[in-house]
């Protein structure tokens, strides 16, 4: 008996032990991060409190009213919806689309074919962003010479407010579908084909078997897929300050959220006001979050 | 049958199509990195070399030293997939399969840490490393990113699979909690390992925004970091700037292509993005 107890305490000891580095690290980089973080958006932190933190004053939620009649921020928030409620329908459809097609019983490689469309997740961004930038080229670029044998005159795509977040949706879109692909394959191969044998033999149609068979039992793949990629659609950052040069241009048609973030803080210093810009962030993908589960539980009931 | 047929080669017809669209930028890419300057930027554009040429990759490694971040970006990312193992691998096994104070709590918590968009501690992190004298360090490029909820999850699942009869069989034969970890469950957890070990490697490989705040030294820069900058001095070089980008991204797909079972198994567990 004592030798059981004994053993107890030791194997309590060590699971301590084994999760100690990790806790640790997660605590020193990520928990108190946020807490720090909430605390700063209630400072004026800023560049002389970098040097001396008594600098810093609390000016309770100064920072967040500043931010509602900053015309600067909306624009960014407006920019950042826009490549969610756009990119995030296109680049989820474009998964669908390819995932139905690679599970066709007829095709032939669809190991080969899903390599291909994958190629582009394991790109990296900064390098893709910058063959993107020449492929929008308004005079020497592929993409206005192809649209030019359909007789389409040439678009300044990065340089045309109207046109700089469409081309980051396009690029974004090419780049991350191939992720999405894969959970919706995995999705489709995990419904059994029994199912569509015994629809078949009932006498219902492709269309039929799609609709009945296909869709109710995808559905919880097509809500974590729409979650994930919303949540980290919300957080775009590299695309545009890679093809804007940093600064979310032309005339802040790229700026999303989370550059403003990067640029009030790592460019000006501003860390107070960069805080509460991270915190409004994080409360809007809540939002979001806790919205898409509540149309999953409904959708479930 | 003619319908099946006619369906196959529809179906097809798609797949090649969608293909060529997905490669087009990369094929393209890799065509102009041998173009010499000046080439690419002609009207209509042009889809390969006149005369294929080593000069934009000469001029890369000889007299702008990418080689230099380029074992930058090799180093980072060997030590960071390392220690992302090591660290997760224990933390992932110790919730799969040791019973110690508090479990329950801290595993939930780490639930709730998942919706927590890290761009919130970015901040505060690197206000931190600036106290600790990390700033400018290779260090600091890799810590912060070490350990990963999503790591932790991926070898708890995967850990709950090895059968306690042999744990326990290691401990009646006195071997210690330690030495269970490591020369049992680690062996075991090989596959899952290797993934987690595959995605963090290609994640600090290519990572751009946190090398690019902590790293103000030109000689630390990780090839991501070097190549935004060539960018900025180079945006009329078309060519030179499409061969960095093939250094850039042809080790990343070179690794994904020889562990891709690897890589999709990870990605179809945990549905992460990048």
């Amino acid at each position: 008996m004592r030798g059981l107890s004994s053993w107890r305490a030791r194997e309590a000891r060590s699971g301590l032990l084994l999760v100690a580095p990790g806790l640790l690290l997660l605590s020193a980089f990520l928990a108190l991060p946020v807490v720090a973080s909430l605390l700063l958006s209630l400072t004026d932190f800023d560049l002389y409190a970098v040097g001396d933190p008594s600098n810093a004053r609390v000016v309770g939620l100064r920072n967040y009213a500043r931010l509602l009649h900053d015309p600067v921020f909306w624009k960014a928030l407006g920019n950042t919806f826009f490549f969610v409620v756009v990119g995030g329908p296109l680049t989820v459809s474009l998964a669908l689309g390819t995932a139905l097609l690679l599970n066709h019983k007829l095709v032939r490689f669809p190991g080969l074919f899903r390599t291909i469309y994958f190629a582009p997740v394991v790109t990296t961004l900064v390098a893709v962003a910058a063959v993107w930038k020449y492929l929008y080229h308004p005079r020497f670029g592929l993409l206005n010479a192809a649209l030019g044998l359909f007789g389409v005159g040439a678009i300044d795509w990065l340089g045309d407010p109207h046109w700089a977040m469409p081309a980051i949706v396009l690029m974004a879109a090419w780049k991350n579908f191939g992720a999405s692909m894969i959970i919706f394959v995995a999705g489709l191969k995990a419904i059994p084909e029994s199912l569509y044998e015994a629809a078949r033999l009932d006498g219902a149609g492709p269309w039929q078997r799609f609709r009945l068979i296909t869709v109710p039992l995808l559905a919880p793949t097509f809500l974590f897929v729409g979650l994930t990629t919303t949540i980290g659609y919300f957080q775009l950052f590299a695309e545009p300050y890679v093809m804007s040069g940093g600064d979310g241009g032309p005339m802040n048609a790229t700026l999303s959220v989370a550059l403003f973030m990067y640029k009030q803080g790592f460019r000006w210093w501003s860390i107070g006001a960069s805080a509460s810009i991270a915190f409004v962030l994080f409360a809007v993908i809540l939002g979001a979050t806790l919205l898409q589960r509540r149309l999953q539980k409904g959708g479930e009931a | 049958m003619k319908r099946k047929t006619l369906s196959t080669i529809a179906v097809h017809a798609a797949l090649v199509a969608g293909s060529i669209v997905t490669l087009a930028p990369l094929l393209w890419m890799v065509s102009a990195s041998f173009m010499s300057s000046g080439e690419a930027n002609t009207s209509p554009p042009p889809l390969l070399p006149g005369r294929a040429t080593l000069d934009q990759y000469r001029e890369l490694f000889v007299r702008l030293d990418l080689g230099r971040s380029f074992l930058n970006s090799a180093l980072l990312a060997t030590c960071a997939a390392l220690l992302s193992v090591v660290v997760n691998a224990a933390a992932g096994y110790a919730f799969a399969k040791l019973r110690f104070p508090a479990r329950g709590p801290l595993f939930s918590g780490l639930l709730a840490a998942m919706v927590i968009p890290g761009q919130v501690a970015m901040l505060p992190v690197f206000l931190l490393l600036r106290s600790m004298g990390l700033v400018n360090s290779y260090a600091g490029v890799i810590l912060p990113g070490v350990a990963s909820i999503f790591g932790i999850f991926l070898v708890r699942q995967y850990a709950a699979s090895v059968p306690d009869e042999l744990l326990d069989a290691a401990r009646i034969d006195g071997a210690g909690e330690l030495r269970i970890f490591w020369s049992i469950v680690l062996p075991l957890c090989r596959p899952i390992l290797v993934t987690l070990g595959v995605l963090t490697f290609l994640g600090t490989w290519n990572d751009f925004m946190w090398p690019l705040i902590v790293l103000t030294d030109d000689t630390k820069w990780t090839l991501t970091v070097a190549l935004a900058s060539l960018s900025g001095e180079h945006v009329q070089d078309t060519e030179l700037m499409m061969a960095g980008a093939v250094v850039t991204v042809l080790p990343a797909l070179l690794l994904f292509l020889a562990l891709q079972r690897s890589y999709i198994d990870g990605i179809t567990a945990g549905g992460l993005k990048e």
